[in-house]
Protein backbone atom coordinates (compact mmCIF):
# COMPACT_ATOMS: atom_id res chain seq x y z
CA UNK A 1 0.00 0.00 0.00
CA UNK A 2 1.48 3.19 -1.24
CA UNK A 3 1.17 5.58 1.48
CA UNK A 4 1.47 9.50 0.34
CA UNK A 5 1.92 12.55 2.39
CA UNK A 6 -1.45 13.68 2.43
CA UNK A 7 -2.45 9.75 3.78
CA UNK A 8 0.58 9.97 6.56
CA UNK A 9 -0.57 13.06 7.55
CA UNK A 10 -4.23 12.18 8.30
CA UNK A 11 -3.25 9.14 10.31
CA UNK A 12 -0.52 11.11 12.65
CA UNK A 13 -3.31 12.52 15.05
CA UNK A 14 -5.23 8.89 14.78
CA UNK A 15 -1.58 7.44 15.76
CA UNK A 16 -0.96 10.08 18.39
CA UNK A 17 -4.67 9.37 20.19
CA UNK A 18 -4.51 5.38 20.53
CA UNK A 19 -0.61 5.97 21.26
CA UNK A 20 -1.54 8.17 24.55
CA UNK A 21 -4.26 5.45 25.09
CA UNK A 22 -1.79 3.01 25.87
CA UNK A 23 0.45 4.53 27.80
CA UNK A 24 -2.23 5.89 30.17
CA UNK A 25 -2.27 2.42 32.01
CA UNK A 26 -4.19 1.77 34.84
CA UNK A 27 -1.71 3.15 38.54
CA UNK A 28 -1.45 -0.08 40.74
CA UNK A 29 -4.64 -0.42 43.10
CA UNK A 30 -4.42 -2.26 46.51
CA UNK A 31 -4.49 -5.74 46.50
CA UNK A 32 -7.27 -7.94 48.29
CA UNK A 33 -9.62 -4.59 47.89
CA UNK A 34 -12.65 -4.25 47.09
CA UNK A 35 -13.92 -0.74 46.75
CA UNK A 36 -17.47 -2.63 46.66
CA UNK A 37 -17.30 -4.07 49.88
CA UNK A 38 -16.69 -0.95 52.29
CA UNK A 39 -18.36 2.12 53.28
CA UNK A 40 -16.33 3.82 55.39
CA UNK A 41 -17.58 6.39 58.37
CA UNK A 42 -16.17 7.40 61.81
CA UNK A 43 -17.33 7.08 65.30
CA UNK A 44 -16.64 9.64 67.71
CA UNK A 45 -17.27 8.82 71.02
CA UNK A 46 -17.23 12.27 72.55
CA UNK A 47 -17.16 11.25 76.68
CA UNK A 48 -13.42 9.59 76.25
CA UNK A 49 -12.45 12.77 74.13
CA UNK A 50 -9.39 14.52 76.58
CA UNK A 51 -8.20 17.33 73.84
CA UNK A 52 -4.65 16.26 73.52
CA UNK A 53 -4.24 17.05 69.97
CA UNK A 54 -2.96 13.86 68.95
CA UNK A 55 -5.41 13.16 66.12
CA UNK A 56 -4.62 16.65 64.75
CA UNK A 57 -0.73 16.29 65.21
CA UNK A 58 -1.02 12.86 63.68
CA UNK A 59 -2.93 13.71 60.64
CA UNK A 60 -0.39 16.81 60.09
CA UNK A 61 2.48 14.32 60.26
CA UNK A 62 0.65 11.48 57.83
CA UNK A 63 -0.54 13.77 55.54
CA UNK A 64 1.56 16.38 54.81
CA UNK A 65 -1.03 19.24 55.83
CA UNK A 66 0.70 22.67 55.59
CA UNK A 67 0.60 24.68 59.01
CA UNK A 68 -1.99 26.85 60.41
CA UNK A 69 -4.90 24.66 58.05
CA UNK A 70 -6.57 21.02 59.65
CA UNK A 71 -7.95 18.53 57.81
CA UNK A 72 -8.99 17.60 61.59
CA UNK A 73 -9.07 19.78 64.27
CA UNK A 74 -10.46 19.94 68.07
CA UNK A 75 -13.16 22.34 69.12
CA UNK A 76 -13.40 23.22 73.32
CA UNK A 77 -16.81 23.34 74.07
CA UNK A 78 -17.74 25.88 77.02
CA UNK A 79 -21.66 26.06 77.47
CA UNK A 80 -22.87 27.79 80.42
CA UNK A 81 -25.64 27.00 82.32
CA UNK A 82 -27.98 30.33 81.91
CA UNK A 83 -27.28 30.46 78.08
CA UNK A 84 -27.30 26.79 76.53
CA UNK A 85 -27.91 28.28 73.42
CA UNK A 86 -24.65 29.96 72.38
CA UNK A 87 -21.67 28.19 73.50
CA UNK A 88 -18.25 29.19 73.35
CA UNK A 89 -16.18 27.35 71.39
CA UNK A 90 -12.10 27.93 70.96
CA UNK A 91 -9.58 25.82 69.37
CA UNK A 92 -6.05 27.36 69.80
CA UNK A 93 -4.50 26.50 66.79
CA UNK A 94 -6.92 23.20 66.17
CA UNK A 95 -6.10 22.18 69.64
CA UNK A 96 -2.68 20.99 67.80
CA UNK A 97 -1.03 22.19 71.54
CA UNK A 98 -3.49 20.83 73.44
CA UNK A 99 -5.00 23.38 75.62
CA UNK A 100 -4.81 26.25 78.51
CA UNK A 101 -6.92 25.91 81.61
CA UNK A 102 -10.17 27.15 80.80
CA UNK A 103 -10.77 31.40 82.01
CA UNK A 104 -14.60 31.27 82.18
CA UNK A 105 -15.79 29.09 85.73
CA UNK A 106 -18.12 26.50 85.56
CA UNK A 107 -20.69 25.81 83.43
CA UNK A 108 -20.27 22.54 80.70
CA UNK A 109 -17.20 22.07 79.16
CA UNK A 110 -16.48 19.63 76.72
CA UNK A 111 -14.09 18.77 73.68
CA UNK A 112 -15.21 17.89 70.09
CA UNK A 113 -13.10 16.71 67.50
CA UNK A 114 -14.25 17.93 63.89
CA UNK A 115 -13.35 16.21 60.58
CA UNK A 116 -14.88 15.69 57.09
CA UNK A 117 -18.06 13.98 57.63
CA UNK A 118 -17.71 12.04 54.22
CA UNK A 119 -21.32 12.54 53.26
CA UNK A 120 -23.52 10.21 51.25
CA UNK A 121 -25.17 13.50 49.69
CA UNK A 122 -22.28 15.65 49.88
CA UNK A 123 -22.63 19.22 48.99
CA UNK A 124 -19.08 20.01 48.14
CA UNK A 125 -19.13 17.38 45.27
CA UNK A 126 -22.09 18.38 43.99
CA UNK A 127 -20.68 21.92 43.33
CA UNK A 128 -17.65 20.80 41.25
CA UNK A 129 -17.68 22.37 38.17
CA UNK A 130 -15.09 19.83 36.57
CA UNK A 131 -15.50 16.52 38.67
CA UNK A 132 -12.54 16.88 40.45
CA UNK A 133 -14.00 16.52 43.62
CA UNK A 134 -16.21 12.49 44.10
CA UNK A 135 -17.04 9.85 46.49
CA UNK A 136 -15.21 6.87 45.96
CA UNK A 137 -17.48 3.77 45.48
CA UNK A 138 -16.52 3.03 49.14
CA UNK A 139 -18.27 6.13 50.16
CA UNK A 140 -14.64 8.63 51.06
CA UNK A 141 -14.69 11.67 49.89
CA UNK A 142 -11.78 12.66 47.77
CA UNK A 143 -9.86 15.51 45.54
CA UNK A 144 -8.03 14.79 41.95
CA UNK A 145 -5.41 17.31 42.96
CA UNK A 146 -4.41 17.07 38.80
CA UNK A 147 -8.09 18.08 37.77
CA UNK A 148 -9.09 20.82 40.46
CA UNK A 149 -9.02 24.66 39.73
CA UNK A 150 -9.11 25.38 42.87
CA UNK A 151 -12.28 27.77 42.16
CA UNK A 152 -13.65 27.37 46.18
CA UNK A 153 -16.87 26.37 44.83
CA UNK A 154 -16.61 23.15 47.34
CA UNK A 155 -15.09 25.13 50.43
CA UNK A 156 -17.97 27.23 50.36
CA UNK A 157 -20.53 24.24 49.88
CA UNK A 158 -19.34 22.29 52.56
CA UNK A 159 -21.45 23.28 56.02
CA UNK A 160 -18.87 22.06 58.05
CA UNK A 161 -15.78 24.30 56.95
CA UNK A 162 -13.78 20.66 56.55
CA UNK A 163 -12.38 22.35 53.27
CA UNK A 164 -9.85 24.47 52.46
CA UNK A 165 -7.51 25.77 49.56
CA UNK A 166 -3.57 24.20 49.79
CA UNK A 167 -1.70 27.68 49.71
CA UNK A 168 1.19 25.92 47.64
CA UNK A 169 -0.97 23.90 45.21
CA UNK A 170 -3.71 26.12 45.19
CA UNK A 171 -6.01 23.05 45.14
CA UNK A 172 -8.62 22.20 47.45
CA UNK A 173 -7.55 19.70 50.51
CA UNK A 174 -9.85 18.18 52.49
CA UNK A 175 -9.82 14.51 54.99
CA UNK A 176 -9.30 11.60 52.91
CA UNK A 177 -9.99 9.77 55.53
CA UNK A 178 -6.35 8.37 54.94
CA UNK A 179 -7.51 6.50 51.74
CA UNK A 180 -3.97 5.45 51.50
CA UNK A 181 -4.09 3.27 54.91
CA UNK A 182 -7.67 1.80 54.98
CA UNK A 183 -7.29 0.68 51.89
CA UNK A 184 -4.19 -1.09 52.81
CA UNK A 185 -5.85 -2.93 56.13
CA UNK A 186 -4.51 -0.22 58.52
CA UNK A 187 -6.56 2.76 60.72
CA UNK A 188 -6.76 6.19 59.79
CA UNK A 189 -3.61 8.13 61.06
CA UNK A 190 -6.13 9.89 63.97
CA UNK A 191 -7.46 6.51 65.17
CA UNK A 192 -4.21 5.18 65.28
CA UNK A 193 -2.68 8.25 67.35
CA UNK A 194 -6.09 8.44 69.41
CA UNK A 195 -4.91 7.22 73.16
CA UNK A 196 -8.21 6.89 74.52
CA UNK A 197 -10.23 4.76 71.37
CA UNK A 198 -12.38 8.29 70.84
CA UNK A 199 -12.12 7.97 66.89
CA UNK A 200 -12.54 4.85 65.56
CA UNK A 201 -13.20 4.39 61.86
CA UNK A 202 -15.89 2.50 60.57
CA UNK A 203 -16.77 0.32 57.51
CA UNK A 204 -20.25 -0.25 57.55
CA UNK A 205 -20.27 -2.41 54.93
CA UNK A 206 -18.84 -5.03 57.21
CA UNK A 207 -20.87 -6.84 59.45
CA UNK A 208 -18.52 -7.73 61.93
CA UNK A 209 -17.41 -4.29 62.30
CA UNK A 210 -18.03 -3.33 65.98
CA UNK A 211 -20.11 -0.24 64.62
CA UNK A 212 -23.15 -1.98 64.36
CA UNK A 213 -23.41 -3.05 67.54
CA UNK A 214 -22.66 0.29 68.62
CA UNK A 215 -24.97 2.17 66.60
CA UNK A 216 -27.89 -0.18 67.65
CA UNK A 217 -27.06 0.17 71.23
CA UNK A 218 -25.76 3.99 72.35
CA UNK A 219 -27.80 7.41 71.21
CA UNK A 220 -25.88 8.70 68.16
CA UNK A 221 -26.32 11.54 66.40
CA UNK A 222 -24.20 13.55 63.49
CA UNK A 223 -23.39 16.85 62.38
CA UNK A 224 -26.15 19.50 61.44
CA UNK A 225 -28.71 16.61 60.26
CA UNK A 226 -31.19 19.59 59.18
CA UNK A 227 -28.78 19.79 55.80
CA UNK A 228 -30.11 16.11 55.06
CA UNK A 229 -26.18 15.32 53.99
CA UNK A 230 -26.24 11.84 54.98
CA UNK A 231 -23.11 12.42 57.07
CA UNK A 232 -21.22 9.47 58.23
CA UNK A 233 -19.00 10.60 60.73
CA UNK A 234 -21.02 9.91 64.38
CA UNK A 235 -21.25 11.38 67.50
CA UNK A 236 -22.07 9.52 70.43
CA UNK A 237 -22.58 11.51 73.62
CA UNK A 238 -22.88 14.45 71.83
CA UNK A 239 -24.56 17.95 73.77
CA UNK A 240 -27.31 19.75 71.68
CA UNK A 241 -25.17 22.87 72.14
CA UNK A 242 -22.70 21.32 69.29
CA UNK A 243 -23.00 22.79 65.70
CA UNK B 1 -31.50 10.83 -10.52
CA UNK B 2 -32.64 13.60 -12.83
CA UNK B 3 -33.48 17.30 -11.34
CA UNK B 4 -34.79 19.93 -13.93
CA UNK B 5 -33.09 23.19 -13.34
CA UNK B 6 -36.11 25.10 -14.21
CA UNK B 7 -39.94 25.38 -13.09
CA UNK B 8 -42.25 23.48 -14.28
CA UNK B 9 -45.25 26.30 -15.60
CA UNK B 10 -47.60 23.74 -16.71
CA UNK B 11 -49.29 21.26 -15.17
CA UNK B 12 -47.84 18.33 -16.58
CA UNK B 13 -45.79 15.96 -14.25
CA UNK B 14 -42.13 15.80 -14.94
CA UNK B 15 -41.47 12.15 -15.43
CA UNK B 16 -39.02 11.13 -13.08
CA UNK B 17 -39.44 13.40 -10.02
CA UNK B 18 -39.18 10.44 -7.24
CA UNK B 19 -42.17 11.33 -4.45
CA UNK B 20 -45.29 12.74 -4.43
CA UNK B 21 -44.22 15.75 -2.39
CA UNK B 22 -41.91 16.40 -5.42
CA UNK B 23 -44.84 16.24 -7.35
CA UNK B 24 -47.08 18.72 -5.31
CA UNK B 25 -44.18 21.44 -5.12
CA UNK B 26 -43.76 21.17 -9.08
CA UNK B 27 -47.66 21.22 -9.34
CA UNK B 28 -47.57 24.35 -7.56
CA UNK B 29 -44.86 25.39 -9.90
CA UNK B 30 -41.70 25.43 -7.38
CA UNK B 31 -40.11 22.63 -8.35
CA UNK B 32 -36.60 22.10 -7.08
CA UNK B 33 -36.33 25.68 -6.57
CA UNK B 34 -34.82 24.99 -3.41
CA UNK B 35 -32.89 22.46 -4.62
CA UNK B 36 -31.29 24.87 -6.91
CA UNK B 37 -28.69 26.71 -5.34
CA UNK B 38 -28.42 23.55 -2.39
CA UNK B 39 -24.87 23.79 -2.67
CA UNK B 40 -23.99 25.86 0.28
CA UNK B 41 -26.39 23.83 2.74
CA UNK B 42 -23.88 20.23 1.55
CA UNK B 43 -20.80 22.60 1.98
CA UNK B 44 -22.03 23.87 5.56
CA UNK B 45 -23.51 20.61 6.65
CA UNK B 46 -19.71 18.91 5.30
CA UNK B 47 -18.19 22.16 7.76
CA UNK B 48 -20.35 20.50 10.89
CA UNK B 49 -19.41 16.98 10.18
CA UNK B 50 -15.77 18.05 9.80
CA UNK B 51 -15.76 20.18 13.31
CA UNK B 52 -18.15 17.18 14.91
CA UNK B 53 -15.22 14.89 14.36
CA UNK B 54 -12.46 16.97 15.01
CA UNK B 55 -14.34 17.86 18.85
CA UNK B 56 -14.63 13.83 18.90
CA UNK B 57 -10.66 14.01 18.28
CA UNK B 58 -9.63 16.65 20.51
CA UNK B 59 -12.22 14.89 23.32
CA UNK B 60 -10.75 11.24 23.00
CA UNK B 61 -7.15 12.99 23.19
CA UNK B 62 -8.03 15.30 26.38
CA UNK B 63 -10.23 13.36 28.06
CA UNK B 64 -8.41 10.96 30.45
CA UNK B 65 -9.29 7.05 29.89
CA UNK B 66 -10.51 6.51 33.26
CA UNK B 67 -12.83 9.86 33.35
CA UNK B 68 -16.33 8.21 33.87
CA UNK B 69 -14.73 4.69 35.09
CA UNK B 70 -17.02 4.84 38.21
CA UNK B 71 -18.69 8.51 37.99
CA UNK B 72 -18.37 11.97 36.48
CA UNK B 73 -14.64 12.28 37.61
CA UNK B 74 -11.42 10.50 36.65
CA UNK B 75 -11.35 6.56 37.91
CA UNK B 76 -7.42 6.63 38.70
CA UNK B 77 -7.49 9.60 41.09
CA UNK B 78 -8.65 6.83 44.06
CA UNK B 79 -5.41 4.59 42.94
CA UNK B 80 -3.50 7.72 42.73
CA UNK B 81 -4.55 8.67 46.11
CA UNK B 82 -4.37 5.32 47.89
CA UNK B 83 -0.81 4.87 46.28
CA UNK B 84 0.65 7.71 49.01
CA UNK B 85 3.10 6.15 51.79
CA UNK B 86 1.92 5.56 55.03
CA UNK B 87 3.82 7.53 57.56
CA UNK B 88 2.07 5.51 60.87
CA UNK B 89 3.39 1.95 60.86
CA UNK B 90 -0.02 1.04 63.22
CA UNK B 91 0.11 -1.14 66.19
CA UNK B 92 0.18 -4.49 64.92
CA UNK B 93 3.70 -3.90 62.85
CA UNK B 94 5.19 -2.76 66.52
CA UNK B 95 3.75 -5.54 68.21
CA UNK B 96 5.11 -8.16 65.58
CA UNK B 97 9.00 -7.41 66.85
CA UNK B 98 8.45 -5.22 70.61
CA UNK B 99 6.60 -8.35 72.34
CA UNK B 100 8.22 -7.69 75.59
CA UNK B 101 6.79 -4.19 75.37
CA UNK B 102 3.59 -5.59 74.80
CA UNK B 103 3.74 -7.67 77.59
CA UNK B 104 4.92 -5.27 79.85
CA UNK B 105 1.59 -3.18 78.63
CA UNK B 106 -0.95 -5.63 78.74
CA UNK B 107 -1.86 -5.67 82.62
CA UNK B 108 -0.84 -1.82 82.95
CA UNK B 109 -3.39 1.17 82.31
CA UNK B 110 -2.40 1.94 79.01
CA UNK B 111 -3.16 -1.31 77.78
CA UNK B 112 -4.76 0.40 74.82
CA UNK B 113 -3.07 3.24 74.01
CA UNK B 114 -1.54 2.38 70.26
CA UNK B 115 2.77 2.88 70.71
CA UNK B 116 2.83 5.08 68.23
CA UNK B 117 0.31 7.30 70.22
CA UNK B 118 3.25 8.60 72.20
CA UNK B 119 6.10 7.06 70.11
CA UNK B 120 5.18 9.17 66.84
CA UNK B 121 5.25 8.12 62.77
CA UNK B 122 7.45 5.26 62.79
CA UNK B 123 6.85 2.94 59.27
CA UNK B 124 10.18 3.86 58.40
CA UNK B 125 11.36 2.38 61.37
CA UNK B 126 9.17 -0.58 60.73
CA UNK B 127 10.04 -0.92 57.15
CA UNK B 128 13.88 -0.79 57.92
CA UNK B 129 14.19 -1.60 61.91
CA UNK B 130 17.93 -1.30 61.47
CA UNK B 131 18.75 1.77 60.05
CA UNK B 132 16.10 4.07 61.14
CA UNK B 133 16.29 4.50 65.36
CA UNK B 134 13.02 6.05 66.52
CA UNK B 135 13.46 9.31 67.96
CA UNK B 136 14.26 9.50 72.15
CA UNK B 137 10.89 10.55 74.09
CA UNK B 138 10.61 13.28 76.72
CA UNK B 139 8.68 12.30 79.20
CA UNK B 140 7.51 15.83 80.99
CA UNK B 141 6.51 17.15 77.44
CA UNK B 142 4.69 13.94 76.71
CA UNK B 143 2.64 12.70 80.12
CA UNK B 144 1.00 15.99 80.74
CA UNK B 145 -0.07 16.29 76.84
CA UNK B 146 -2.96 13.93 77.86
CA UNK B 147 -2.77 14.08 81.98
CA UNK B 148 -2.57 17.81 82.47
CA UNK B 149 -5.76 18.63 84.58
CA UNK B 150 -8.42 20.65 82.25
CA UNK B 151 -11.93 21.15 83.06
CA UNK B 152 -12.99 20.35 79.55
CA UNK B 153 -11.22 16.62 80.11
CA UNK B 154 -13.71 13.52 81.52
CA UNK B 155 -14.39 13.20 84.99
CA UNK B 156 -13.63 10.08 84.50
CA UNK B 157 -10.06 10.09 82.99
CA UNK B 158 -6.84 10.58 85.39
CA UNK B 159 -5.41 14.38 85.77
CA UNK B 160 -2.87 15.97 87.23
CA UNK B 161 -1.90 19.38 87.65
CA UNK B 162 1.74 18.32 87.06
CA UNK B 163 3.41 21.56 88.88
CA UNK B 164 2.03 20.71 92.10
CA UNK B 165 1.82 16.19 91.36
CA UNK B 166 5.84 16.35 90.71
CA UNK B 167 7.44 19.06 92.22
CA UNK B 168 9.22 18.95 89.23
CA UNK B 169 10.06 15.28 89.47
CA UNK B 170 10.32 13.76 85.75
CA UNK B 171 7.07 11.59 85.89
CA UNK B 172 8.94 8.82 84.51
CA UNK B 173 10.83 8.71 87.72
CA UNK B 174 7.90 7.37 89.56
CA UNK B 175 5.92 6.00 86.40
CA UNK B 176 6.92 3.39 83.68
CA UNK B 177 5.15 4.87 80.60
CA UNK B 178 4.39 0.88 79.74
CA UNK B 179 2.68 0.57 82.92
CA UNK B 180 2.01 3.22 84.86
CA UNK B 181 0.47 2.37 88.05
CA UNK B 182 2.95 2.69 91.31
CA UNK B 183 1.14 0.16 93.32
CA UNK B 184 2.66 -2.98 92.03
CA UNK B 185 6.38 -1.04 92.97
CA UNK B 186 8.20 0.83 90.30
CA UNK B 187 10.41 -1.14 87.99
Amino acid sequence: MNITRRHLLLLLPAAAVAWKQVLAGTPESSPNYTMSQHWWGMLIDLPKCIGCGNCVRACQAENDVPDGYFRTWVERYHVSDYDIENPQVDSPDGGKKGFSPLKAEGGKNFFVPKLCNHCAESPCTQVCPVGATFISPDGVVLVDKTYCLGCRYCVQACPYGCRFIHPKTETAEKCTLCYHRITKGLTTACCESCPTGARQLADLKNPNDPIHEFLKTHSVQVLKPQMATHAKVFYSGMDGSVR
Amino acid sequence: MHISLYPVESGIQPERCGTSLRRKRSVAGTTMQAFRDSGHLFRLAAVFVVGLLLFLVIRAALVPKSFGKYGHYRGNAIAEIAARPVDFAGHEACESCHTDVLDKKKHGKHAHVNCEACHGPLARHADDPASVQPPKLDPAALCVRCHEANAAKPKSFPQVASAAHSTGLPCDSCHQPHSPAISGGAK
